[in-house]
């Protein structure tokens, strides 16, 4: 934290929906905060009590921040819907409240976020949405803001950490005064980029009375009508709302070309047409239409410049208002100052940068650079299962979590992989598809992920008499998006200590049989129980038991290499583990990062690989 | 008016980059720079490489260095910075650290490591600084100080006194570790390489 320097007196300024600039000297303290961070400090000083989530990159660290407020509530719900209707119930009984998870998180919650918007709030609600274009932690880049657009509810796009902050306490405010949920998009530019933010303290908040009133919150098809007519008459209000909001301004400056942007995009677009006139959109559903015409009427160009879909560029088109920008601008993907920069350039709208000489002059070819893939860490328990699932030569049907780096070489060891949840129900379809499959395909499936959404495929499986397995990979965590606690770990968000959930009680209860429990980190063991569960003509459940390595850290004794055993076969190569490389052709371990897991001692035919502390052969 | 200056940080996940990006972006700080840092997490503790991007001026506006605009590029392994080599500017410098960590497709034997990455680098760019760190912090009393021996080698090239350098490092790292901090940082900023 750079909380030094405190009493720094700054000049800042604040921008009126005309587009004039008020200059207001305050005193004030400021924090290099990532966006994520700068939520929950917006979430905390804007009274905000209750707050729920699922850990998804890039959200992750806004309800990690958030719960270390003092006289707050948070939690780690098992999916977003969940997460999303406690927020419902919180705002219902009159608290602020907070809900976050990742742009895909909302596709699960999106049943209850659609009839949300007809009930509107009690207390102030704001959802986060956090994009990822780019795909840097995601397996889509879908745009979110087609939600808010979908739902008919406010949406806001902050461009940096102090934009994002303010806008949680302005997104309250205008849930409160409009009664709807509003809806905060941020991208992992915004979420996890840093940069100074003014600190306040935190106003605090009474519960708003909680009135019973089933026109409001009983969606029955006689009151929903009455509410799809509420909702119009709201979003015709925040209309005129947008309309004069300090969110949206003008910046004039050269009129010969003028841009409307949102979000980090307008950070680059003030780096590579620095000159051009500017209409910044912090409010983007439903858009200032009167503004964006009065803007568009004082530039001779008019260009929207937005990442992903042509969300802004499309409703402007629709207004009978002349723009581009998709046609030049990708629609994939991150945008950044150089890639405006060129793409403006290629389309005559900025001259090609004039090169120095040094620039001109070309470098001499680089040797190529071999890639970085992500792999699974020394000692990952999940390496052993899937050594397993490899060599017994399975369909693998995956899900969401680290394990989905089996995927990649060496192991090659996963078939599929579409969203959370998702794999036990392919293993149920390909299996009722194709007989013949059923024997041979497995799914597997992350502990936090089968509580987020692979109980009610395995209900299914069992339901329709399938007779799948499926293997749960418990490693007692949610570890890719950094060991979040979740119902079955015994602890929760906020520390205190929770009852934790038996998976094998659990899905005995949904009808499971056959429930093995085996050590991925013993190979032969595992190899065996598969066999014997994949042939076994009726569900099973395999969970695979071992503690995420990370988060035991109780590392055992380097592996040694017995370097006149060892014939260089590189069967321990094939592990994938990256202790392990070959040097003079034989195996090397390093001993800095190997956690002694003993995975390639059990694969090496030849003895070559010793368990630390054994005795010199 | 403050000269704005970019720094790219590139290692692989577990090397420290995160820690000398805080103590940069608070010597940052303390000079009055506008500042905007951007990290890509979730993949970082996956062997990953690891970009943190810094970007110091009067104003910064984007958190992202376009290719070709990096003043320094601070390498804590060999192969990262031959990749971000497209970052540095023509006249930016390079620092980089000796140390070689094979990513899984060279374990596997599926590609080669580079042989001549810093032969290259210095026909490439204007200024480069090649470091076995590892050996300078291991001399220093811990080898996992290696982060602020780079960092100590870039602190002498960045418009920041000495002294808020030093203030930045005993405000981010443990007290039982300054002392071996402190000396790691001296001799990065003491080196004398070309």
């Amino acid at each position: 934290m750079f909380v030094e320097n405190c009493e720094q007196v700054t000049c800042r300024l604040f921008k009126s929906g005309a587009g004039e600039f008020i200059f207001s000297e305050v005193m004030d303290l400021k924090e290099l905060l990532s966006g994520n961070e700068a939520i929950a400090r917006g979430a905390y000083e804007a009274g905000v009590t209750v707050a729920a989530a699922y850990p998804g990159t890039p959200s992750t660290e806004i309800l990690e921040n958030f719960s270390r407020y003092p006289g707050v509530y948070a939690e780690w719900a098992p999916n977003e819907k969940v997460a999303l209707e406690v927020g419902i119930g919180a705002s219902l009984a009159g608290a602020r409240t907070l809900v976050a998870m990742k742009h895909v998180g909302v596709n699960v919650a999106a049943d209850p976020l659609l009839t949300f918007a007809y009930t509107g709030v009690n207390g102030g609600f704001v959802l986060v949405s956090a994009d990822d274009p780019g795909m840097h932690s995601s397996q889509n880049e879908q745009d979110n803001r087609h939600y808010a657009r979908f739902a008919k509810i406010p949406l806001l796009e902050p461009g940096d950490s102090q934009e994002a902050k303010e806008m949680v306490g302005l997104a309250l405010d205008i849930s409160e005064q409009f009664d709807t949920p509003v809806m905060l998009r941020t991208t992992t530019r915004v979420a996890h980029s840093q940069g100074l933010v003014e600190i306040g303290g935190r106003s605090p908040r009474e519960l708003r009375p909680y009135k019973k009133d089933p026109q409001k919150y009983l969606m029955v098809p006689a009151f929903a009508r009455l509410r799809r007519n509420a909702l119009e008459k709201r979003l015709a209000l925040l209309k005129e709302y947008a309309e004069k909001s300090p969110l949206n301004f003008i910046e004039w400056r050269d009129k010969s070309i003028g841009v409307i942007t949102s979000g980090i995009s307008y950070q680059y677009v003030r780096e590579a047409l620095p000159e051009a006139s500017v209409l910044k959109l912090g409010m983007t559903n439903p858009l200032p239409e009167a503004v964006i015409r009065r803007f568009a009427a004082g530039v001779k160009r008019l260009i929207v410049v937005e990442e992903l879909e042509p969300f802004i560029q499309d409703q402007v088109s629709a207004m009978g208002i002349a723009a581009t920008g998709k046609g030049f601008i990708p629609n994939s993907g991150e945008l950044d100052t150089g890639i405006l920069a060129r793409k403006f350039s290629e389309a005559g709208i900025l001259k090609p940068p004039v090169k120095t000489a040094a620039e001109g002059s070309a470098r001499p070819e680089a040797p190529a650079a071999p890639g970085r893939p992500p792999v699974m860490c020394p000692g990952c328990p999940h390496r052993g299962l899937f050594y397993a699932l490899k060599k017994l030569k399975l369909t693998v049907t995956g899900d969401i979590g680290c394990y989905t780096l089996s995927g990649l070489p060496p192991l090659e060891a996963m078939d599929c992989c579409i969203c959370m949840g998702a794999s036990i129900g392919a293993a149920h379809g390909v299996s009722k598809a194709n007989p013949a499959m059923s024997g041979s395909t497995v799914a597997v499936i992350g502990d936090s992920t089968f509580l987020h959404s692979g109980v009610t495929g395995l209900l299914n499986m069992v339901y329709n008499n399938g007779s799948g397995t499926v293997i749960i990979l418990d490693n007692r965590t949610t570890a890719m998006t950094g060991h979040q606690h979740h119902p079955g770990t015994g602890s929760t968000l906020m520390g205190t200590a929770a009852p934790a959930v038996d998976l094998e009680t659990l899905v005995q209860a949904l009808g499971v049989k056959r429930v093995r429990v085996v050590n991925p980190l013993d190979l032969a063991k595992t190899q065996a129980v598969l066999r014997e569960e994949t042939t076994a003509g009726e569900p099973s459940v395999v969970i695979s038991r071992c503690p995420c390595v990370l988060l035991t850290r109780a590392a055992k004794p380097a592996v040694r290499v017995e370097k006149d055993k060892c014939i260089g076969c590189k069967v321990c190569i094939q592990l994938g583990c990256p202790s392990i490389s070959m040097q003079d052709r034989k195996a090397l371990v390093d001993p800095v990062s190997c956690t002694g897991c003993g995975l390639c001692v059990q694969v090496c035919q030849e003895g070559a690989l010793v368990k630390g502390g054994d005795a010199d052969a | 008016m403050l000269k704005p200056v970019d720094i790219l940080m590139v290692g692989v996940g577990g090397q420290g980059t995160i820690l000398a990006s805080k103590i940069l972006a608070r010597a940052a700080l303390e000079t009055g720079y506008d500042i905007k840092v951007s990290e890509i997490h979730g993949m970082a503790q996956r062997g990953g490489s690891v970009v943190t991007q810094v970007r110091l001026g009067e104003k910064v506006f984007s958190p992202l260095i376009p290719a070709g605009g990096a003043d320094v590029v601070l390498a804590f392994e060999k192969l990262e910075g031959l990749r971000l080599m497209p970052f540095l500017k023509p006249d930016g410098a390079m620092i980089i650290n000796e140390q070689e960590i094979p990513p899984v497709p060279v374990l596997v034997g599926a590609a080669e490591y580079p042989a001549d990455i810093i032969e290259y680098i210095r026909s490439a760019a204007r200024h480069v600084v090649a470091v076995d760190a590892l050996a300078v912090a291991e001399k220093c009393g811990n080898v996992k100080a290696a982060n602020v021996v780079l960092l100590g080698v870039m602190a002498r090239r960045l418009p920041f006194a000495r002294e808020v350098w030093e203030r930045a490092l005993a405000g981010c790292v443990p007290a039982k570790l300054l002392e071996v901090n402190k000396a790691a940082f001296a001799a990065g900023y003491e080196y004398k390489g070309i």
